[in-house]
């Protein structure tokens, strides 16, 4: 966390971009360029690239300008540089190489965290300018080997984690015995029809987490809620085919969840702690699929909580002690407007709540958003050191008293976890759902 | 030199007139078409309210955070846009030849404040030049038409200083400041002066966006 020049990123082996250009010849980028510009971009893309005006002050707006020294090739405007304007400019004719790289950039460089716009005095928007060149790159086969394995489970499953379809149910029942441990007559409804509420999860959920759903069990049934599981697929809210440029696929996932919660005739849906579930559910599958806004209402557990707080549905029985910390998750802040709910449902829950500063929709992304996590262990360091910024937030915060980062967010979550451990912040993270389930009012 | 002149003032100025509003509107309808063809759903998403919110958040100079995060540059950018903008316009010598060609007047700058405001322009091209050639990330992303489009802008003013203040010769200087002024205006629809027409609808597609679906602040 010194202030010390960072050394330039270690040139990187992915076997999935290595594989992609193989193949790739000169004429089929430029046909690929060719069709995504000319049939999948329009007005914004055009007055994006003609209103910029080479300003710069998008940058201090980017943790990765900010945490790699104030580097120019990390400023938001710069990555569109090294990209799309040379795209532009070479009309297309450019080598397998430079594919990579600006897969490289597009993927790993940038979290599609949106904070640029906010700092841009055009609202230029970087992060779709940035999703142009995924997708540019997604119909050329260039893409980091891990996040295109977690694409292939989606395609192949329609969730994100290669879970089958009885290890699924499997789950459930496991958790649903787990937690009847604790309340006897808890369930966890699979399939019920004409339930109120449709609770969704991410992949990593059922394979590695499966004490978030046992939590979230106690606590919806603890409040009454009419809710249900599906026992198929299209649970899974997560969407990894969003950020690898695969917006087909992303549209099948879409369809999928959207209909199995119509097939069960539920009145909303309720999700998770997850920002990128968020965003594709409630912001972008939605718009692919043509619904303006999501043709089921999505509720974000922060919203949820927050609603069971509210009306009493939950009680809390002895608030959480250790000063907490909160991390703003871009998609659901920035992208959602949750911020001063997370912070009612902070208020009623914890004793303290210490503020990062900036925060709300201003606060620094956690880094590992907009699948940039998901590209897997060769990009892991470079991930963490492009966000010694968000290190020293929480040093500050840590400073004031905090000991535990909330993180609403399953993404933020993970990130926030390498960062503090890479930098040996020595403070916990935990989701609203860890605190809420430990201070609630149980039978 | 009379020749010329009459040349610079006469048809030329209305050519630069004509391809400075034909050409604005053009790259306007070309946009608005463009989207109609292709993302027709800017239209669905597009909110009048949250647009002028936004906007309204950019134009007032210290009333976004970014703009709080750089005084200096603010200060000169807002100067700079304002004198830009006014300067032309209320000059007592351009309302004269608007009444000697259309009968129509307004009340004018008094001259020492327009001189001053020139000043004020050139002063903004020299901070923006600056800025470009010590800033790494905006020395990064400049090109060659970020130059000229500052020079571009910068050259009617300086004219028309010189002129003003009869430094020179001053009928070589009229002529240039009047061909200078007219290859500004032309130059709007087809450099990056273009913001100028733009950056409202893209900062209020972005306010839109924020304000209506995401429900948070984009300033
Ligand atoms: S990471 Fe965020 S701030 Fe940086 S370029 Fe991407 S969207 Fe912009
Ligand atoms: S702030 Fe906006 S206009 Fe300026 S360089 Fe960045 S994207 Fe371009």
């Amino acid at each position: 966390m010194t202030g010390s020049k960072t050394p330039p990123p270690a040139k990187t082996v992915d076997e999935g971009l290595e594989r992609g250009i193989a193949g790739l010849t000169e004429e089929r980028i430029r046909r690929i360029i060719r069709r995504v510009l000319a049939g999948e971009t329009g007005a914004r893309l055009k007055a994006y690239v003609d209103t910029c005006i080479h300003c710069g002050l998008c940058s201090e707006a980017c943790h990765f300008f900010l945490s790699r020294d104030r580097d120019p090739a990390y400023s938001p405007v710069g990555k569109v540089k090294q990209t799309l304007w040379e795209i532009l400019r070479r009309d297309g004719r450019v080598s397998p190489d430079f594919i990579k790289e600006a897969r490289i950039i597009a993927s790993t460089h940038c979290n599609l965290c949106k904070r640029c716009a906010m700092y841009c005095p055009f609202g230029i928007d970087v992060a779709y300018l940035m999703l142009v060149v995924r997708r540019i790159c997604h119909l050329l086969g260039v893409t980091p080997l891990y996040i295109q394995d977690t694409a292939h489970s989606h395609a192949a499953t329609l969730n994100q984690m290669w879970v089958k379809d009885d290890e699924w149910i499997d789950t459930l029942m496991w958790q649903e015995e787990e937690a009847r441990g604790e309340i006897p007559d808890l369930r966890i409804p699979l399939e019920k029809e004409g339930a109120d509420i449709l609770y969704s999860v991410i992949g990593p959920e059922p394979k590695f987490q499966a004490q978030l759903i046992y939590q979230a069990a106690v606590i919806l049934h603890v409040a009454g809620v009419d809710w249900t599981m599906p026992a198929t697929p299209g649970w899974d809210n997560s969407d990894m085919a969003m950020f690898v440029g695969d917006n087909e696929l992303m549209g099948r996932l879409k369809r999928a969840h959207f209909e199995t919660a119509a097939r069960l005739r539920v009145n909303r849906i309720v999700m998770g702690e997850c920002g990128h579930a968020f965003r594709s559910v409630y912001d972008v599958g939605n718009r692919w699929l043509g619904w303006s806004m999501p043709p089921i209402p999505i509720v974000h557990a922060i919203d949820f909580y927050h609603e069971l707080l509210e009306e009493g549905r939950i009680r809390v029985a002895r608030r959480f002690e250790e000063p907490v910390t909160l991390h703003d998750p871009c998609n659901v802040v920035r992208g959602g407007g949750l911020h001063e709910k997370a912070r009612a449902v902070i208020r009623r829950t914890c004793a303290q709540l210490i503020e990062m500063e900036p925060n709300r929709e201003h606060n620094y992304c956690c880094c590992a958003g907009g699948g940039v996590i998901n590209c897997g262990p060769p990009y892991k360091k470079h991930r963490v050191e492009s966000n010694r910024v968000k290190a020293e937030q929480i040093a500050a915060a840590k400073l004031k008293g905090a000991k535990v980062v909330i993180t609403p967010c399953h993404n933020c979550h993970s990130g926030i976890e390498d960062i503090i451990h890479h930098y040996e912040l020595g403070v916990e993270t935990r989701f609203l759902g860890d605190i809420l389930y430990q201070v609630m009012e149980k039978p | 030199m009379n020749e010329l002149y009459r040349l610079a003032t006469g048809p030329l100025l209305w050519a630069a007139f004509a391809v400075f509003v034909g050409g604005s509107l053009y790259r306007l309808l070309e946009l608005f078409l463009l989207a109609r063809r292709r993302e027709r759903f800017l239209f669905t998403y597009f909110s009048l309210r949250y647009g002028l919110r936004s906007i309204a958040h950019w134009v007032v100079p210290f009333a976004a955070t970014n703009w709080r995060r750089h005084p200096a540059l603010t200060a000169v950018t807002f100067a700079f846009h304002l004198c830009l903008l006014l300067t032309p316009i209320f000059l007592l010598a351009h309302i004269v030849l608007w009444e000697e060609a259309w009968n129509v007047s307004w009340p004018a700058l008094p001259d020492d404040w327009a001189i001053g405001m020139s000043f004020v322009v050139i002063g903004g091209c020299l901070f923006f030049f600056a800025r470009r050639r010590v800033v790494p990330e905006v020395a990064y992303v400049t090109s060659a038409s970020d130059y000229g489009i500052l020079l571009l802008t910068a050259a009617p003013f300086v004219t028309g200083v010189i002129a003003y203040l009869q430094w020179f010769d001053v009928r070589l200087f009229t002529v240039l400041h009047v061909l200078s002024g007219e290859a500004m205006l032309v130059a709007v629809p087809f450099t990056r002066i273009r913001h100028m027409l733009f950056a409202p609808l893209t900062r209020a597609y972005m306010g839109s966006e924020f304000g209506a679906v995401r429900h948070a602040r984009d300033w």
